[in-house]
């Protein structure tokens, strides 16, 4: 509990709205745009852009407050705890493309194919499927495809993502012995190691897309595949960007030993994000 | 108890912003527990009107006043603005109001946050409630949204989803922001089982909110991504399952039905022991109940889907789960029943309608048990008797112990006193009616009137009849609550009452011991003594 007696309440807060309005553009421009509608890329666009200086102008006023001490104890613990709920949550929201792709791949795929009771519903609809994986259905929905390689470009990835992770703790080592040259070099490490993960994502799509007939579209396969890699691609852009924010702020001079959030929730966010590539290298590539 | 130790000094008190700005900006906890409260009342009227349509075009077989599509559009428009725009922010309103107070702490953990939740619920209920004015109508598949149907929804599929989005980032902030507050806020002294069950219920229905809403945010995003980006989660000719998007949704889905019974518990337990002037009876039972219920939630979603053609292992297990939830749930019907036991209770409003609560619950309860069993199920599923079951269940349970919180707190957070007289009146009004409305459609479910469909066969005819004009009654007497509200709030009956409101209501809660209406910001130093009435 608090060490101090005196709450924070900070007062008449503007950039929620803000961001809020934003959201509401931005979602409303794309479901137009979804709808074929002339105006909706723009509103998206627009609403976007508004999202980006919200979280700036918001992440600007968080820094600057903890800066100038306004933050207790009790406000650093508040924080930290949002933050751990909030991975959790998104690890909630993995769970269901990594859930979608048990089912289809352990219990609907073989169903399909005539297992256990499911015999007759074989033989009254497709009765030439064979239940195999990967497998983009009896419809072969998307055409003939080529599953993705595990020991390429992803097993290396997993070992570019595993490598960022040591570099970040590295970092935090930096901070925590007030070593500002380590914290600035392991960040530096851990982000361009990011961003290299990104591109080489981005080569592999590439690849699927163009050489080896593997789309978004191609059935069951497909989709899942693309939904877990591609949020996760996304999830590694964001903890990029907010780790360049970090560095960003080390290099300013920000973060002391016992007041250091910001970076925190950076590091639990990038391991977090090296966790599910875990798994999803496990369950999407090797298996 | 002795007296709060707390000195309000004015040193963080800025006070509000001037005029309507101070509502979008302000950070403040119970200003945003009225935002939250009057929007849920705004939506429950919204909804409501929804539910008068259906009962108007089924007053009688034959198409009355509306076409298919738009009744299934009111039927779906109808649940998801009462789940999502009235009940569930109706009681994270509660939260936000009562937590803070309950607990001993000035506000919310997450101030700024806490603001950005309310707002993203505005414009979540703004994107849904634009779908009506659309090309192809609002989503009428059911608030379910279950795939193929509802890839048939015209203009409104994208902006339904993501109004589904912008209410999950909406209940999960909230849902962090109160789990933060529970656990970093508490004054010195309260521990966790010193809580106010209320506190408790939240605590627990914060972490359901945090653990399902990315999974309807998922499930919804398979949606869109099966519409528009070619994908195949649930269709079978590209190997994937229509089912899977059952299984999603209802992994969500029957979490979410506690989400809005949970803090249901928690306001009963809260007002029942005031009236009966005793401490609640099982408080550590109650604690442990609620979590049990909220874990047993997870592990039962699939009585939903009796008849899709699970493996009968699958029809074993779910229904052997579902009916354990019965034991905690009894635990907690008969803890209620035994904290009035002998009590020197009184009947005001807020006390009629718990004892409603816990008497009505209890049938939807029952019908729920009923439905458990899987091969009973085969003939209920998607009648009229699962209707019946969920609004007793939501309607005398969740909408009555709000209308009890109302008329409970009014008074502390306004000042004034309501109308007794007519308190009373919106009470009795209220019980007879909702029974007429929803009793009958126990026997029309049973004799095998569909769910979801605007014409029925004649022999329906006569209870169809009962229920709508329940159903009218019921409507117009909530009129009475929407005058009490404004009336309280303008002054009331010209009373002034104490802090504590209720004949020793301080022994219960915190909140009481502050004045009414409590300063603007409840506690700006930690109260150091606090009320241990209920252990």
């Amino acid at each position: 509990m608090s060490t101090s007696n005196e709450y924070y309440i900070p007062q008449k807060a503007t950039w929620p709205v803000v961001g809020t309005a934003g959201l509401l553009m931005m979602l409303a421009g794309f479901a137009n745009y979804l709808n074929g509608s002339s105006g909706g890329a723009a509103w998206m666009g627009l609403g976007l852009t508004v999202v980006i200086i919200m979280m700036a102008g918001w992440f600007t006023l968080q820094a600057t407050e903890s800066e100038s001490g306004m933050y207790s104890t009790q406000v650093g613990i508040s924080y930290r705890m949002g933050m751990m709920w909030f991975i959790f949550s998104e690890i909630i929201f993995f769970g269901v493309f990594f859930g979608a792709l048990w089912y289809t791949r352990n219990l609907s795929v073989p169903w399909l194919g005539g297992e256990g009771t499911r015999a007759v519903t074989k033989e009254l609809l497709w009765p030439s499927f064979e239940a195999v994986w990967p497998t983009n259905g009896p419809g072969k929905v998307g055409g003939d495809f080529e599953a993705m390689g595990t020991w390429g470009l992803p097993f290396l990835n997993t070992l570019i993502l595993l490598t960022s992770g040591v570099a970040c703790t590295w970092a935090h080592h930096g901070l925590l012995t007030k070593n500002r040259d380590q914290l600035i070099k392991g960040l530096m490490a851990t982000v361009g190691l990011g961003f290299l993960f990104v591109t080489f994502q981005a080569i592999e799509y590439h690849e699927a897309y163009t050489e080896m007939g593997l789309t978004l579209g191609s059935g069951i396969y497909g989709s899942t595949f693309f939904m877990l890699t591609g949020f996760h691609g996304f999830h590694v852009c964001v903890g990029a960007i907010i780790l360049s924010v970090v560095l960003f702020r080390s290099w300013k001079g920000h973060f002391k030993p016992e007041n250091h959030f910001a970076f925190e929730a950076a590091a639990w966010y990038w391991h977090f994000v090296d966790v599910v590539w875990l798994g999803l290298f496990v369950f999407v590539y090797v298996i | 108890m002795s007296a709060v130790v707390a000195e309000h000094d004015d040193h963080h008190d800025h006070g509000p912003a001037k005029g309507l700005l101070r509502w979008v900006i302000t950070t403040n906890h119970k200003d945003i527990g009225t935002l939250y409260l009057l929007f849920a009342l705004a939506m429950f009227f919204v909804g409501g009107s929804m539910a008068m349509v259906i009962r108007a075009e089924l007053f009688e077989p034959g198409m009355q006043f509306v076409n298919p599509q738009f009744f299934n559009s009111m039927t779906t428009m109808h649940a998801l603005v009462m789940v999502f725009g009235a009940v569930m922010p109706a009681f994270v309103g509660l939260a936000n109001w009562m937590i803070p107070m309950m607990i001993g702490s000035p506000d919310m953990a997450l101030p700024r946050m806490n603001n950005m939740s309310f707002w993203l619920l505005v414009a979540g209920v703004l994107l849904l409630a634009s779908t009506l004015f659309m090309e192809g109508g609002a989503p009428a598949s059911g608030w379910t949204l279950y795939p193929p149907l509802v890839l048939q929804t015209g203009k409104a599929l994208p902006f339904a989803i993501f109004s589904v989005h912008l209410l999950g980032i909406s209940s999960i902030l909230g849902g962090i922001n109160i789990i933060a507050t529970i656990f970093n806020m508490r004054a010195p002294g309260m521990t966790l089982m010193k809580m106010p069950m209320f506190v408790w219920t939240w605590l627990i229905t914060a972490f359901l909110l945090i653990a399902i809403m990315p999974v309807f945010a998922g499930a919804v995003t398979m949606l869109l991504t099966d519409k528009f980006f070619h994908t195949s989660f649930f269709d079978a000719a590209g190997g994937g399952d229509p089912v899977l998007y059952q299984h999603i949704f209802w992994f969500f889905g029957h979490p979410e039905v506690y989400v809005m019974i949970l803090p249901t518990f928690g306001v009963a337990s809260t007002i029942i022991p005031v009236f009966a002037r005793k401490p609640l009876f099982g408080y550590s039972s109650m604690v442990y109940a609620t979590a049990a219920i909220a874990f047993l939630s997870f592990i039962v979603w699939a009585h939903h889907m009796f008849t899709v053609g699970m493996p009968i292992a699958g029809e074993l297990y779910f229904m052997y789960a579902t009916m354990l939830i019965a034991i905690p749930t009894g635990v907690k019907i008969f803890n209620w029943t035994a904290t009035m036991w002998k009590g020197s209770m009184t009947f005001e409003t807020p006390m009629l309608f718990s004892i409603a609560f816990v008497v009505l619950f209890t049938m939807g309860g029952f019908t729920g048990l009923m439905m458990a069993v899987a091969p009973a199920d085969f003939q209920y599923h998607d009648t009229y008797f699962i209707v019946a079951h969920f609004h007793y269940t939501l309607v005398p349970a969740s909408v009555f112990i709000l209308m009890a919180a109302g008329y409970f707190w009014l008074p502390k957070w306004t000042g004034h006193m309501y109308d007794e007289r007519i308190g009373q009146l919106h009470f009795w009004l209220s019980v007879v009616s909702v029974n007429i409305l929803f009793f009958p459609q126990h026997f029309l479910g049973l004799a095998g009137m569909p769910r979801r469909i605007p014409d029925y066969a004649v022999q329906f005819a006569d209870w169809n009849m009962i229920s709508s004009i329940g159903g009218f009654i019921f409507g117009a007497s909530q009129l009475l609550f929407l005058y009490i509200v404004i009336n309280t709030i303008k002054g009331g009956t010209g009373e002034k009452v104490t802090g504590e409101v209720w004949e020793d209501a301080a022994k219960h809660s915190l909140e009481w011991t502050l004045p009414s209406p409590p300063p603007y910001h409840s506690f700006t130093t930690p109260p150091t003594v606090i009320p241990t009435e209920h252990m």
